[in-house]
């Protein structure tokens, strides 16, 4: 196996990891966190393919990755906030708690 | 190489994992950290380094640190001793399995190519240059997303005013 | 027959019709504009007399050089491809009975103020009478059986209603009913002559410059053919027209109604039920004269319908005449006594023609009004009484009542010089010299006794002897319908506006005659077109008859008198007669009992069929309608259970697997993101699969 395709599974991996805690976990901020995961997992495919891709030296994964960095981070903020704002109307993070849009 | 990327991909995996799986939120947190810094430790060794940096300066020092604080702000009320996953647990699982399955079954399948390249280099001065010059417009609306996101997070956290009657 | 363009001819029709226009104007009126309604009647009538008189002088100033019959046809609707015509026609024969009814009409409406001033239903009274009269008078210038018949109709009706002015008395109002079922049986036979006669001929005008239908081209063709029993189709339809003369003049046996038709006030009595409409019949025959007497030229002997006519006539006469002898309502005997006297008349047609007929019609309306008008004013007198028994001694309270009504008296019984006598007794003779039997004559002659007889007896009882009254007995306390309630006191003379008719009434019974005498038969003439001619050999040959007939008159009075004169005291004391020969005096006083005849046989009858009919209509039209009924509730019910189970059901079932389907699905949308995310997962799972399948080689 190349050193491409041991990444592109590592990546797989920790992507339905991420994926696995997003689809279980009870707590909101967890969740969240399962999502940031996977976002990581997407930015390792992206370097790895930049390091054994064809054109290294446009450092098109390097830009995607900063700014899936970037975003990553904005959106774990607004998140957070969300999660706080709800918490604060219901006292509660439980996921399962959420279920006002039911029907 | 390989033996330092196994050791890095145990180190991820395994931490990983265990952010995922730990009862208490804080020690997800925790093992979340160490597994993002063995991310950054790969990058390092792909050879991305200033992504590498930037992901402990970013990931580790700054959204792990806020995922602990939100951590900490809103579980004051509920017991750190709940069950750890929901009820159906079994059906999240199998799902993510199934998509490891597929993407795996998808890479596996591919033609995987043998040469082995050489490391690029790549300076800061050049990934700066390329922002400047070719990114310049992704890099302006990024500013705007920045301060749209700090502007609505600012509002969303607010405490709401108390109304006088 | 030419149709003349005098105005009196061209305008004739206005005799009937103000009598008919105050009518119903009248009946606009209030009841307390008594005046008025009077005054409307009285008027329209005495215009129509002037009118009468007009055309009275007209038909004698045509002379009697040819027949005179003025004729005004008028088209009135389009039947089929003919046209049907009405129209009124002037001759002899109208113009003497119009000044008959115009003037005794006018006499009975004067007196008819003073007689029903107490009565509140004053105004209703006028309104009929003007209509009554207005419909005789139709009857008498229609030149038309149809219009004739109309008229005819609308007399009954008026009859009816004047019967029954005092409609709340039950008998009263049965008294009018009575009246109109027997003459409308009688009218059955008249409607079918009519038809029979319309299909035969075409036409149902009597006089059409040669055309009519009592015309010489129609009768011969009527004569010509025969039909059942062997008898011309003239004579079947002369008897069929007879039966509704029968009916309206009181013959044997539809004569039931005329004496239960003294329920009325006494001057519909008069006015009705012996002037006028009962004359009508009379007069009827006396207008299709023609139709009855027609006859294929080599008969000998007279048609049948004239014997049938005579016949019945004769068994009328006597019959009225013996049942007025047992009667002890004022009233009745004369009801009874114009039956018989209608007899006379129909002899008087039936052997003798038109004239003999109508010369005792008219003197007969004269007296007969004259006595109904006076014991008319005896029982205003007398406040309300009507039984004899309870009157008596009355000449010193109405001198002038018992005046007039002698001569009335005399007259009806044919005391010579009297009108009666002369028109009685062209009756006997013609009787007497009837070929075909000369049985009518000998009823005849019986009939004349006992009307000699039974007036005296009434005479008696009313006026003379002395007063038999209780002091205490006077009409029915609760009867405020019947003639009189004005107090209970002696009794008195009537008022003038009453006695003056009566005075008038008297003077024609006693001088009317004249114009009929053999000596110089001018109404004879003029009734055929003739000029009379004053001689007294007629009068020599008639002598013998008059000889008997007064003496036969004289005999009655005879009886009378031994019977009667002075033996009458108590009110309570039976009737001489009475206790002479009480079975028969019983018989007669039940008029034959032919009331109860008809009421065990034709009224049973009618009982049993009308029983018959509601069962019939009960049962079978009910059930019918009930079985209808009751499909369409089970075809409600179907529909109601289809709609229910079925249509509702099923919608209903659908809504609910709808909304049971929408359920089910809803719970997918469980609120939870993460069962959303595991199916986006899921999904992305199938779609990479099939992608993937899709793309290996």
């Amino acid at each position: 196996m190349s050193p491409l395709n041991g990444y592109l599974l590592l990546s797989a991996l920790l992507f339905s990891i991420g994926l696995a805690g997003a689809l279980t976990r009870r707590n909101a901020i967890l969740v969240l966190i399962g999502i940031e995961l996977m976002l990581n997992a997407a930015n390792l495919n992206f370097i790895a393919f930049w390091r054994y891709g064809a054109n290294p030296a446009a450092l098109t994964g390097i830009m995607f990755t900063i700014f899936s960095i970037s975003i990553a981070a904005a959106e774990a903020a607004v998140g957070l906030g969300i999660i706080l704002a709800v918490y604060r109307h219901t006292r509660s993070t439980d996921l399962d708690q959420m279920s006002s849009m039911k029907g | 190489m390989n033996v330092f990327f196994l050791i890095l991909a145990a180190l991820t995996i395994v931490g990983t994992a265990a952010a995922m799986a730990l009862r208490s939120a804080i020690h997800c947190i925790l093992a979340l950290t160490i597994g993002l810094v063995g991310l950054a430790a790969l990058y390092l060794l792909l050879g991305a380094q200033f992504v590498g940096f930037t992901q402990i300066l970013v990931y580790v020092g700054a959204v792990a640190i806020l995922a602990v604080f939100a951590i900490m702000m809103t579980q004051g009320a509920s017991a750190p001793t709940q069950p750890i996953l929901s009820s159906s647990w079994l059906t999240g699982v199998s799902v993510a399995v199934a998509i490891f399955a597929v993407l795996a079954w998808a890479i596996h399948s591919t033609a995987s190519t043998q040469t082995s390249l050489p490391q690029p280099e790549v300076s800061v001065n050049q990934i700066g240059a390329a922002l400047m010059h070719q990114f310049v417009l992704p890099l302006e609306i990024m500013g705007l997303l920045l301060t749209a996101a700090l502007i609505g997070a600012v509002i969303l956290a607010m405490p709401e005013k108390k109304e006088t009657l | 027959m030419a149709a003349s363009t005098d105005w009196i001819v061209q305008n004739l029709w206005l005799i009937p019709a103000l009598p008919l226009l105050a009518g119903g104007a009248i009946s606009l009126a209030k009841q307390r504009h008594r005046a008025l309604a009077a005054s409307l009647a009285i008027a329209s009538m005495a215009i129509s007399f002037l009118l009468s008189l007009l055309a009275f002088i007209h038909v004698l100033s045509l002379g009697h050089a040819e027949t005179v019959k003025q004729t005004v046809n008028i088209n009135w609707f389009q039947f089929g491809n003919e046209w049907v015509k009405l129209g009124w026609l002037l001759d002899p024969l109208t113009a003497v009975m119009l000044l008959m009814v115009t003037f005794v009409g006018l006499l009975i409406f004067i007196y008819s103020v003073g007689y029903m001033a107490e009565d509140e239903n004053f105004t209703r009274f006028f309104c009929f009478l003007a209509l009554f009269a207005g419909a005789m008078l139709g009857v008498v210038i229609a030149n038309s059986l149809l219009l004739l018949f109309m008229f005819w109709e609308i007399m009954g009706l008026t009859s009816y209603l004047l019967i029954g002015f005092w409609y709340a008395k039950p008998i009263a109002a049965a008294a009018a009913k009575k009246a109109f079922i027997v003459t409308r049986i009688g009218d059955l036979g008249f409607f079918l002559g009519m038809a029979w006669l319309y299909s035969q001929t075409g036409t149902l005008l009597f006089y059409d410059n040669g055309a009519g239908c009592i015309e010489h081209s129609a009768l011969t063709a009527l004569v010509t053919h025969t039909t059942i029993f062997g008898l011309t189709v003239s004579t079947g339809i002369a008897l069929l027209i007879f039966c509704g003369a029968a009916g309206k003049s009181g013959q044997v046996p539809l004569h039931v109604w005329l004496p239960d038709a003294m329920e009325g006030p006494t001057p519909v009595s008069a006015l009705i039920h012996a002037a006028t409409m009962v004359a009508a019949g009379v007069f009827l025959i006396a207008r299709i004269y023609p139709l009855m007497s027609a006859h294929i030229p080599s008969l000998l002997t007279p048609t049948i319908a004239l014997q049938v006519v005579t016949w019945v006539g004769a068994i009328t006469a006597l019959f009225g005449s013996c049942v007025a002898v047992a009667q002890f309502d004022i009233k009745r005997i004369l009801a009874y006594s114009t039956v018989s006297q209608l007899g006379y008349m129909m002899i008087g047609l039936g052997v003798g023609g038109v004239s003999v007929g109508m010369f005792h019609l008219i003197t007969h309306a004269f007296f007969k009004a004259l006595l109904f008008l006076g014991a008319g004013s005896v029982i205003h007198g007398c406040s309300g009484e009507q039984d004899i028994r309870h009157m008596g001694g009355l000449k010193k309270y109405m001198p002038v009542t018992l005046l007039a009504y002698s001569a009335g008296m005399l007259a009806l019984c044919g005391v010579p010089f009297f009108a009666g006598f002369w028109s009685k007794d062209e009756v006997l003779h013609s009787a007497f010299a009837w070929s075909v039997s000369s049985i009518p004559f000998y009823m005849a002659a019986v009939a004349a006794l006992l009307t000699a007889f039974y007036m005296t007896r009434q005479m008696f009882y009313v006026f003379f002897g002395d007063t038999h009254r209780p002091a205490h007995h006077f009409a029915p306390v609760d009867d405020k319908f019947s003639e009189e309630s004005h107090g209970h006191h002696a009794p008195h003379e009537s008022p003038r506006v009453m006695t003056t008719p009566l005075l008038i009434l008297a003077t024609f019974a006693v001088f009317l005659g004249f114009m009929g005498a053999p000596f110089w038969p001018w109404f004879q003439s003029f009734l055929d077109g003739e000029q009379p001619v004053l001689s007294f050999a007629p009068l020599a040959a008639a002598l013998p008859l008059m000889v008997v007939s007064t003496g036969l008159v004289l005999l009655g009075l005879g009886l009378g008198w031994k019977l009667y004169a002075g033996k009458i005291k108590l009110a309570s004391q039976p009737d001489p007669l009475q206790q002479l020969q009480p079975r028969i005096f019983s018989i007669l006083s039940h008029a034959f009992y032919v009331d109860r005849m008809y009421a065990m046989t034709i009224i049973r009858l009618n009982t049993v069929f009308a029983h018959l009919s509601n069962w019939f209509d009960r049962w079978i039209f009910n059930g019918v309608v009930q079985c209808v009924s009751y499909l369409v509730l089970g075809l409600a019910w179907l529909d109601n259970f289809v709609d229910t189970f079925v249509v509702n059901g099923g919608f209903d079932e659908g809504c609910a697997a709808v909304s049971h389907g929408g359920r089910t699905l809803s719970l997918l949308q469980s609120g939870r993101i993460q069962s959303y995310l595991r199916t986006i997962g899921l999904a992305l799972i199938v779609l990479a699969i099939l992608m993937f399948w899709g793309v290996k080689p």
